[in-house]
């Protein structure tokens, strides 16, 4: 038979996090190299612009289980394509917005513009949000039940 | 309107039988006065089941995608929220402008007959509405009922004027009124998080995933579809902790999001009556906070704000409720 687990668990939240190639990946590897830490719970997708990121990205994730989305991005004005920075800000303040207005907590998403030379900017982002959705606690407003199965 | 659609019928006829048009796309009269449907009429003859009533909601704009195609030109009977339809389908390219004729046609507000119905009023023969009073007369004799009651929800804030036309059948004139159609948004937006999550979890377990939201609205025109690729994830019911349809009605508003000329007809067609509208009106009251006052379907040409940007444009931590904060 199997043990059957009292205590309750700490929770650590799911963070994904998308990070444009050109600034914000190369922030988190400077962040790394620089010997900056942020939580191991944020789990990084490298996407070549944030104008990559389809609103069902974000969606998915949550369905997935993430507590928490944020988005990283060249700063406005400093995009490697240009204008995708900008694109992606109008799309994700309506998504966000949305979001809020279906009842989730706005404070589960995150857009943040972090360049290659910010590592310590990065950590400090990444620490911050995480310290965010731990207090909201578990997403449960937009999870699918199939994967919390077996948990 | 009784004048109204024999004027309809009439300009409709004489079109078809001049040869301009290759045929007519309008409404067709159903078994009973209240349940015309969109119908394309390609002769003189069919044309006397052609009807113009209190009933006739339906948007016949999305209809053009597909007849615009074939050869010759097409007649169609366009209400002012429909005109707003029309011109965003050009705008994107989905409607042959030239292979269209436009005809305004008056429009004082369409009845919900479920609206009716729910009056305690059955067995409908017809119906007559004489300023803000609608007479229904039924087997068992006339009952009047008051109108602002008993209209289509889309048309209870509708302030719309034709937006394109090649002519018009217009007798009377509709007064102009000044209503908020934000004022519903607003309320859920001053609710807590938790408020409207529970509202949402209410009106969206409704559903049935019938599609017809997505089928008639006129800005839901691509031809392939999200909903129908089994690989997304998202083709049939999703096991969603909490509730089983939210995430396709994310995706639904949002898609159309700055498209939507708030026609109303998802509400309208929704068979569990769930207010789908004020999904897509919170897009248009951000997009109008954020961006500045848009409507989609007024001009046929230009940008729409999903597609533009400003170098100072709201930052989506600090957009809530069209504002930024």
């Amino acid at each position: 038979m199997q043990d059957v687990k009292t205590e309750k668990k700490e929770f650590t939240p799911n963070i994904v996090a998308f990070c444009c190639n050109w600034c914000s990946y190369a922030g988190a590897d400077l962040a790394g190299s620089s010997r900056l830490s942020y939580p191991a719970n944020v789990k990084i997708i490298r996407v070549p612009c944030s104008c990559r990121v389809n609103p069902m990205f974000v969606l998915k994730a949550f369905q997935q289980g993430a507590d928490g989305v944020i988005l990283c991005g060249c700063h406005p004005g400093d995009c490697h394509y240009v204008t995708g920075n900008y694109y992606t800000r109008r799309r994700m303040a309506l998504l966000y917005s949305f979001l809020n207005y279906m009842g989730i907590e706005k404070a589960r998403t995150r857009l943040e513009w972090v360049s290659a030379a910010e590592g310590q900017r990065f950590s400090a982002v990444m620490n911050d949000f995480v310290k965010t959705v731990t207090e909201l606690g578990e997403n449960k407003r937009l999870t699918d039940l199939r994967v919390k199965e077996g948990e | 309107m009784k004048d109204v659609e024999l004027k309809v019928v009439e300009r409709a006829k004489a079109l078809l039988a001049s040869g301009e048009v290759a045929r007519v796309v309008g409404w067709k009269k159903g078994d009973f006065c209240f349940d015309p449907s969109p119908a394309v009429f390609e002769s003189v003859e069919e044309l006397d089941g052609l009807v113009y009533n209190w009933f006739c909601g339906a948007n016949l704009s999305k209809y053009l995608i597909e007849i615009s195609k074939k050869e010759g030109k097409t007649a169609v009977f366009l209400k002012p929220c429909d005109t707003y339809s029309f011109n965003q389908l050009i705008k994107e390219h989905r409607i042959n402008r030239e292979k269209v004729y436009a005809i305004a046609v008056e429009c004082l507000g369409k009845l919900d007959v479920e609206k009716i119905k729910a009056k305690g009023v059955s067995m409908i023969e017809d119906v007559e509405v004489v300023e803000k009073e609608v007479k229904v007369a039924t087997a068992y004799g006339t009952e009047t009922l008051h109108k602002p009651e008993v209209l289509l929800t889309k048309c209870e804030t509708c302030q719309k004027t034709h937006q394109v036309k090649d002519e018009e059948i217009i007798l009377h004139e509709r007064p102009a009124r000044d209503v908020d159609r934000f004022a519903e948004v607003a309320k859920l937006e001053a609710m807590t998080e938790d408020e409207r999550f529970a509202f949402w979890k209410e009106q969206l377990s409704k559903c049935i995933r019938c599609n017809a939201c997505r089928n008639v609205c006129p800005a839901c025109s691509c031809v392939k579809c999200v909903f129908d690729n089994p690989a997304s994830g998202i083709s049939a019911k999703a096991n969603d902790a909490e509730f089983e349809e939210q995430l396709f009605h994310i995706i639904r508003a949002f898609h159309v999001a700055g498209r939507c000329t708030d026609c109303g007809e998802c509400s309208r067609v929704c068979p569990q009556n769930i207010p789908l509208h004020l999904l897509n009106r919170k897009f248009i009251k951000d997009i109008d906070g954020f961006y500045g006052e848009y409507q989609a379907g007024e001009e046929a040409e230009g940008k729409t704000p999903l597609t533009s940007f400003t170098e100072g444009d709201v930052e989506p931590n600090d957009a809530v409720d069209g504002e930024a904060k």
